[in-house]
């Protein structure tokens, strides 16, 4: 059995993503154009968690989009092929304030993926991205300009966003990854 | 547990995912997951299609050929658009205008664009088997059967089952009637395995001369129990979710298979009086092309039920999906 330690309880996660909240309409200054695209999977329950939070303090609602970034990945000759799922946009992303959301920024390449997956779309006027955990290790030149937690890790762990509506948990734990798993 | 954090995902395996194959010959060899799977990624790329950019990067620097020894508009357009849609290079081949004219063999022919690097060859053939030959013989090159003889059409029974199942959810206990030259016709083959892999039942209609029996079984003594016949088309459509019309191809007339073209017409064609015996918003399809008021009447392909203009569209999602699921994915093997 793997060894795990959690990093942010239910309670922590919530908090984290009700600040995020704030962060993002204080630095868009307001709701005006503004949406929320999760990036599949569990960038989309985030986005819906920040998106419930707006609606609580401005009493206004912001689009949540779920952006499927597989088909734009560049590792899709060295891994098991990933499931392709729709994505969805319940309105146009042209001229918009664009907020990506996902669980964890690692290496950044998901992030760079999802920029492409997101031109394809359209052409926001600016894109931010909000996560809620950055642990490190980035490839790319890529910064998140709203972080839930930041996590020191080693190339050894894995850190774990668990939701509701996919893990029946919400949390964040970090894991010793398994070594040589046998088949 | 499954791994999931897409931003960690040099990680490890993704539990989901279906089989990895080379080929695809027909549907006989599909799994329920392996085609749901399948029909779910297609809805994706149902997605892509709809947008105003129709296009993704997945399959940037792979090269898919389409060589066609028969005639074909639908098919082998939708091959290329569905390769072009997701960044292939799609090199056309018809038999006319190639080696073939010459007399070069079809093994010799796909052993030199196999030598061209080519990573996918899909393949139309009027003699049924040629895509099996082929994929025994390439080593590198993987196949796809568009079609061959009156043997099987793979991915057309994936858009049909795509049409279905979109419309009337899960496939499970779902009546479906196939009439026509059911013996004749590649399509039918491939739909009863793909319907009998879902689970629905499947009704075969037609003029006795042109339903094959063998139909009822899957291979040696393996029967398919959902499979039944009935040649009377007004018992064979009552209730049902789903009729399949096929094309007549009226070069068999010649033959003394098929009674004449108007007792053909007056009793297996699929008329407003027979398709309102069907359960309320039964879908309608055919496979195209289409002989309007022979094997269906004019007023009901293009009516409300007709499904006829989405199985093209669900055609090109389906092959998009299909393309992608063979050319992607690292080998899991090779890490042991």
């Amino acid at each position: 059995m793997a060894e795990e330690r959690l990093i942010l309880t239910s309670d922590e996660m919530r908090r984290a993503l009700t600040r995020i909240a704030h962060e993002i309409v204080e630095s868009n200054k307001g709701l005006e154009g503004l949406m929320l695209v999760g990036v599949r999977r569990r960038g989309v329950p985030l986005a819906r968690r920040i998106a419930d939070a707006i609606a609580s303090f401005e009493n206004a609602s912001v689009p949540v989009g779920a952006l499927d970034i597989n088909l734009y990945r560049d590792d899709l000759t060295s891994r098991p092929q990933p499931l392709v799922r729709p994505t969805e946009m319940p309105v146009g992303i042209e001229g918009k304030a664009v907020v990506l959301v996902d669980d964890v920024l690692f290496t950044g390449r998901t992030v760079r993926s999802a920029l492409d997956a997101l031109m394809d779309l359209g052409r926001p006027r600016i894109v931010q991205l909000a996560v809620l955990v950055d642990r490190g290790h980035h490839e790319f030149p890529i910064r998140a300009d709203f972080v839930g937690k930041n996590v020191p890790t080693s190339l050894d762990e894995i850190v774990e966003v668990r939701v509701t509506e996919i893990d029946g948990t919400e949390e964040v734990a970090l894991v010793e990854r398994v070594k040589a798993a046998p088949a | 547990m499954m791994a999931h954090a897409t931003e960690q995902s040099t990680v490890a395996a993704q539990t989901e995912t279906p089989p990895r194959r080379r080929h695809v010959l027909d549907l006989d060899d599909f799994s329920r997951n392996e085609i749901t799977a399948l029909l779910d990624s297609a809805e994706a790329m149902h997605e892509l299609l709809s947008r105003s950019i129709k296009k993704a990067p997945s399959l940037r620097g792979k090269v898919v050929l389409t060589l066609f020894l028969e005639p074909s508009t639908r098919t082998r357009v939708s091959f290329e658009q569905a390769g072009k849609m997701l960044s292939a290079d799609v090199i056309n081949i018809s038999g006319s205008g190639s080696s073939a004219e010459k007399g070069e063999s079809l093994l010799n022919t796909a052993l030199t664009l196999q030598a061209m690097h080519a990573d996918l060859i899909v393949i139309r053939s009027p003699h049924s088997g040629a895509p099996y030959f082929l994929a025994r013989n390439l080593q590198r090159m993987g196949v796809v059967n568009a079609g061959d003889g009156r043997h099987a059409h793979p991915t057309q029974a994936l858009l049909d089952l795509m049409t279905m199942r979109h419309h009337v959810g899960g496939l499970e206990g779902k009546r479906v009637v196939i009439v026509g030259d059911v013996l004749h016709s590649r399509v039918a083959r491939s739909d009863v395995f793909g319907l009998h892999a879902l689970g629905a039942s499947v009704v075969l209609c037609g003029p006795p001369t042109l339903i094959p029996l063998d139909l009822l079984h899957k291979g040696e003594g393996d029967s398919l129990p959902d499979v039944s016949v009935e040649h009377d088309l007004d018992r064979a459509i009552e209730d049902a979710d789903a009729v399949i019309a096929l094309r007549i191809q009226q070069e068999r007339q010649g033959a003394g298979m098929l009674p004449s073209m108007r007792e053909y017409t007056r009793r297996w064609q699929v008329t407003e009086a027979r398709y309102r015996r069907a359960k309320p918003g039964a879908l309608l399809m055919h496979p195209g092309p289409m002989n309007e008021g022979v094997e269906i009447a004019s007023s009901l392909a293009h009516g409300p039920g007709s499904q006829i203009e989405e199985q093209v569209t669900n055609g090109v999602a389906v092959r998009m999906a299909l393309l992608y699921q063979l050319l992607t994915g690292g080998q899991e093997e090779a890490a042991e």
